[in-house]
């Protein structure tokens, strides 16, 4: 894509990724063609509404989709790799070691008969030859960095005695124990007060910079995007409708819904009063219209939403999935 | 707006009083003071917001509100009454008037019912109209949340985790509570739909006076919808106040981090980047808080007698309390 940086390829490449669900009734599309890269040491911002794809787009990145119901095309490259043609083995040796993931919920991703230390010397072992004991002293320094208090007790204890703050933490110190160079972020944060939140933040960003590992960062926090990503993906619908630099987005979204979005954010409006937010709920996959996904919902449709709309690229930076984009001056979460 | 998935028009508002209650964990390596000492009152037809850090006791103190939690110590009373006081019949209406909406959908969904029979389950059980009708209130309260009705034949591991939140929201809304304990209920939805969610709530509390305790992360999320706000850190309220007072003008030093560490959805050049108040070490175990003032080993404001002394509640202005011996603007 032209608003990348030029010079390198980029770390990750998704191509025209389309998932669909197989059932009983027949198949259910869920994402359509997205697109997007990762460039090395790149933090970027997924957001979107509530079920438009994001989790399970990240989920197929990994080869983490239930096989027997999930059916995807397209192409996954990492480093100009396509994980979608790898065999199983080639996808496990990098999972873990080059990609990792942080995932929405704790619980799925750690396993209650093992300890903590056990798990984290296991990711370790898997991919380097590291002895138990190095094992074990990685496994600690990776709970210090997290912020989980008195770290070398703590290793042998099982996830359900740590809180559920810690145990994301827990779960962020396995995805960085290999130094991966890309690590999926599914809502990292969600379940975490702002004071361990911001320490989180602090340790993701300081990672991303001094060992280059690039940040897929899905998030519905407008605010932590603010703070660490340098590019935003707008999702709707299981399509990526707007690609842009953070601060562009958040002063001048190119997309309607976009910007509807940031129009949404509690600060906007006064305290106890309603709250603003976009009418309407997003089509159900059979329900899906022909052309613009947004139109039902959109203030600006017009006489030609109804055509299919391709991202478009707005200027070196910027794309958008909306034929009006140059025309419209849309409001985002400042003035 | 339709009536069925509304309270019944002749009940009023629930008032509910918490006066030293206390919540404790025996645990093998010692006992866990999740809630300790607490009082407070959330008054008929408000929104009581809830913060503080993770492992706070915010959920222990929401179940406890809900009647699902015994208490170690203290009492609550419900429109002035103790439940011990209530007859059968009161005691089983105040268990349908008396909701919680769990922090973790996925924990709450039966992974073999389908979101439909989930939704219609607390209607079957207390056999309320025919499954007609059942079946139509739920399909009301799954539009209500946003949902398309055909999201109904699904099972809980084909939902994404904001389907699965709002499919708990309906699924309580189903009941018509007149008390909702709400503990994070929000968290996984994008902006709009959380938006849409909050307004919700605030029409069924303008229309029928349902009183909410309001439990969150979010403090932007806190300080719009919450009439009243109290902050816990390690089981004990530290300040508590009405939501302007707390969130504009925080004056216990806790408070103040915690407001300070909200990240801002504004353009770099318009973040003040010394603006948090960056706090010191980590939350003190449960097992073993510090002595005197349990924030003390993480407070940038804290003296000798932090250490020595339990601060007293003071009233520090008409309805806004603090526990800290030098509370006042940061
Ligand atoms: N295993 C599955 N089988 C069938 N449908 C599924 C499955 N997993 C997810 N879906 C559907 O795919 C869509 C995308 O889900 P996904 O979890 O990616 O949403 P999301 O963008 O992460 O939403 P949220 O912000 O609520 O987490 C949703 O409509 C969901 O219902
Ligand atoms: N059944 C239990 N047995 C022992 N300890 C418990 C139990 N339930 C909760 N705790 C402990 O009580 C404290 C308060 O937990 P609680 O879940 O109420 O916190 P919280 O404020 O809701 O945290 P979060 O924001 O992470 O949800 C924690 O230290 C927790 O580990
Ligand atoms: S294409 Fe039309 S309906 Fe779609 S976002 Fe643009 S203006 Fe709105
Ligand atoms: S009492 Fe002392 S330690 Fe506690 S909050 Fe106040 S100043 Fe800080
Ligand atoms: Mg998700
Ligand atoms: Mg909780």
């Amino acid at each position: 894509m032209a608003h990348e940086e030029t010079g390198s390829p980029p770390l990750l490449a998704v191509e025209n990724l389309n998932i669909a669900f197989v059932h009983p009734g027949g198949e259910t599309a869920i994402t359509r063609d997205v697109s997007f890269t990762v460039n090395a040491g790149e933090r970027v911002g997924v957001v979107g509404e509530s079920g438009c794809g994001k989790t399970v787009t990240g989920l197929s990145l990994l080869g983490l989709l239930p096989k027997r119901t999930a059916r995807v095309r397209g192409r996954i490259l990492f480093q100009g790799e396509d994980l979608l043609t790898m065999s199983a083995r080639e996808l496990r040796r990098r999972r873990g070691r080059d990609i990792s993931m942080i995932f929405q919920e704790p619980m799925s991703a750690l396993d209650p008969v093992f300890t903590v230390g056990e798990q984290l010397a296991e990711t370790l072992r898997a991919h380097y030859p590291v002895s138990r004991k190095e094992a074990r002293e990685r496994g600690i320094a990776a709970l210090e960095e997290v912020g989980i208090p008195s770290p070398h007790l703590r290793i042998d204890d099982y996830p359900y005695q740590f809180s559920g703050g810690m145990r994301q933490r827990v779960m962020i110190a396995m995805a960085l124990i290999c130094r991966p160079k890309l690590v999926i972020a599914d809502e990292p944060t969600t379940a975490l007060d702002v004071t361990v939140q911001a320490q989180i933040i602090d340790l993701l960003c300081e990672l991303s910079d001094t060992t280059g590992t690039a940040l897929l960062f899905i998030t519905h926090d407008l605010g932590v995007v603010a703070e660490t990503c340098s590019r935003l993906l707008t999702m709707y619908a299981g399509e990526v409708v707007e690609s842009a630099p953070v601060d562009t987005v958040l002063r001048r979204p190119a997309h309607p819904y976009s910007s509807g979005l940031l129009r949404s954010l509690p600060g906007l409006s006064e305290r106890g009063g309603r709250l603003p937010s976009i009418p309407g709920r997003v089509p159900a996959p059979s329900e899906m219209p022909a052309g613009c996904r947004f139109q039902a919902r959109c203030p600006h449709a017009a006489d030609g939403c109804e055509q299919g709309q391709p991202l478009r690229e707005l200027d070196r930076e910027r794309l958008a999935r909306c034929w009006r984009s140059a025309e419209l001056t849309l409001p985002g979460a400042v003035t | 707006m339709n009536a069925r998935l509304t309270p019944r028009p002749s009940t009023q508002a629930a008032g509910v009083r918490a006066d030293r209650v206390r919540v404790h964990f025996p645990t093998r390596a010692g006992t866990v003071k999740a809630v300790d000492d607490v009082s407070f009152d959330i008054r008929p037809g408000e929104t009581f917001g809830l913060i503080g850090e993770s492992g706070s006791g915010k959920t222990t103190l929401g179940r406890a509100l809900a009647g699902l939690q015994p208490l170690t110590d203290g009492r609550l009373f419900y429109d002035g009454r103790e439940p011990s006081s209530l007859n059968r019949a009161e005691r089983r209406r105040q268990r349908r008037d008396h909701q919680i909406i769990f922090q973790d959908p996925h924990a709450a969904l039966n992974p073999r019912m389908t979101i439909a029979q989930s939704v219609m389950e607390p209607l079957d059980i207390l056999g309320d109209g025919d499954r007609a009708s059942r079946r139509r209130v739920a399909d009301e309260a799954l539009e209500r949340v946003g949902l398309a009705p055909q999201i109904g034949r699904r099972y809980p591991h084909e939902l994404s985790g904001g389907q699965k939140q709002r499919v708990n929201i309906a699924r309580t809304l189903t009941l018509r509570p007149r008390f909702i304990v709400c503990d994070e209920v929000v968290a996984a939805l994008d902006v709009s739909i959380r938006g849409a969610i909050l307004n919700l709530f605030a029409d069924l509390q303008d229309e029928f006076g349902i009183t909410y305790a309001f439990i969150t992360h979010d403090i932007s999320v806190v300080s719009h919808v919450s009439d009243r706000v109290g902050v816990l850190y390690l089981g004990r309220l530290m300040e508590q106040g009405p939501a302007g007072a707390v969130c504009e003008q925080p004056l216990h030093p806790y408070t103040q981090a915690l407001l300070s560490a909200e990240p801002l959805p504004l353009p770099s050049d318009r973040r003040d980047h010394q603006r948090r108040i960056r706090l010191q070490g980590e939350i003190p175990s449960p097992l073993n808080p510090p002595s005197g003032c349990p924030f003390r080993t993480r407070c940038p404001r804290a003296e000798a007698r932090c250490a020595e002394q339990v601060p007293a509640w003071r009233e520090v202005a008409p309805d806004h309390r603090v526990a800290c011996h030098f509370a006042g603007p940061a």
